[in-house]
């Protein structure tokens, strides 16, 4: 999912990974959850996480600050 | 003087060989090879969009695309087009024939993902992209290449028939005959041992044309 548009908001997609990782979860349990092919939520945390919106630890993603501002935006 | 940039060469990618990695632009946003790691891959490219025999096969692709799923197998396809060509096509083979594309389409203008597969085929079809088609397993390995060249659309059957032949020999540890498919009887694999070859010649859940040659049912 491309996470960012043109104009740098959020894609929609990107919107509703990030609202549900307000605690931490795997890709696997992320892409069951949302319903998405789990090669997309890969692509799309990774895309998040290069924007500084999304950490990851021990296998677990999970929004951060800016992430949670982002959604406020 | 200018150079022109440097491309890398043209490589064959093997069968049992870990599948060539690759970070793409898609119409699906950037993704890599790795982030379908646990899912089987069917990985194709086509000559060009907007072309009426690759219209056919996208059509048909998506067709198969659920199936595909439900034996945990993706889609993706490739073309050295731009993104935004993959995307003007896409909404166009929608807006004609009501088709979604559901699966990721890469933009690789540069070629490079092209010429690290082999995908493009001078003789054929000069700088695009062939019909090329790589089935990658769940843990990244190459285990079969189909080829077609520009003339001639894929048989999405036999896509769908070879993904279902790899999956039954991993799970049974047996092979599949010419023509198999799926309820059919496979090929059990030779004995290692006379009493082996023996002991199968007498067995009842096998059918036997000689020692070497065995067939049995796989349960339901």
């Amino acid at each position: 999912m491309p996470c960012m548009n043109e104009d740098g908001s959020l894609s929609h997609p990107a919107r509703a990974l990030l609202r549900f990782i307000s605690s931490p979860f795997t890709p696997e349990l992320i892409a069951e959850e949302l319903g998405q092919p789990l090669y997309r939520v890969r692509g799309g945390l990774r895309e998040l996480m290069d924007a500084g919106l999304v950490t990851e630890r021990d296998g677990l993603y999970v929004r951060t600050e800016k992430g949670t501002a982002a959604l406020t935006d | 003087m200018d150079h022109p940039q440097e491309q890398p060469p043209v490589t064959q990618p093997r069968l049992g060989n870990p599948a060539p990695a690759f970070e793409a632009r898609t119409t699906q946003g950037t993704l890599r090879l790795e982030d379908f790691r646990g899912s089987w891959l069917v990985f194709f490219s086509h000559p060009a969009d907007f072309t009426p025999v690759c219209t056919t096969e996208f059509i048909a692709f998506a067709a198969i695309h659920p199936a595909l799923r439900s034996m945990n197998c993706e889609l993706l396809g490739l073309s050295i087009d731009s993104i935004y060509s993959h995307i003007a096509w896409i909404r166009n083979i929608r807006e004609k024939t009501g088709v979604e594309i559901s699966f990721p389409i890469v933009a690789d203008q540069d070629g490079t993902i092209a010429r690290r597969y082999g995908m493009i085929q001078p003789g054929d079809s000069g700088t695009e992209t062939s019909r090329c088609l790589f089935v990658i397993d769940d843990k990244g390995v190459l285990r079969a290449m189909i080829y077609y060249p520009l003339t001639t659309g894929r048989n999405m059957e036999e896509v769908r028939r070879l993904v279902q032949a790899l999956q039954t020999s991993d799970l049974h540890g047996v092979a599949t005959p010419a023509d198999w498919k799926p309820g059919d009887r496979v090929i059990v694999p030779p004995p290692l041992t006379q009493e082996d070859a023996d002991r199968r010649r007498e067995s009842s859940e096998l059918e036997c044309i000689d020692w070497y040659y065995c067939k049995q049912s796989l349960p339901d």
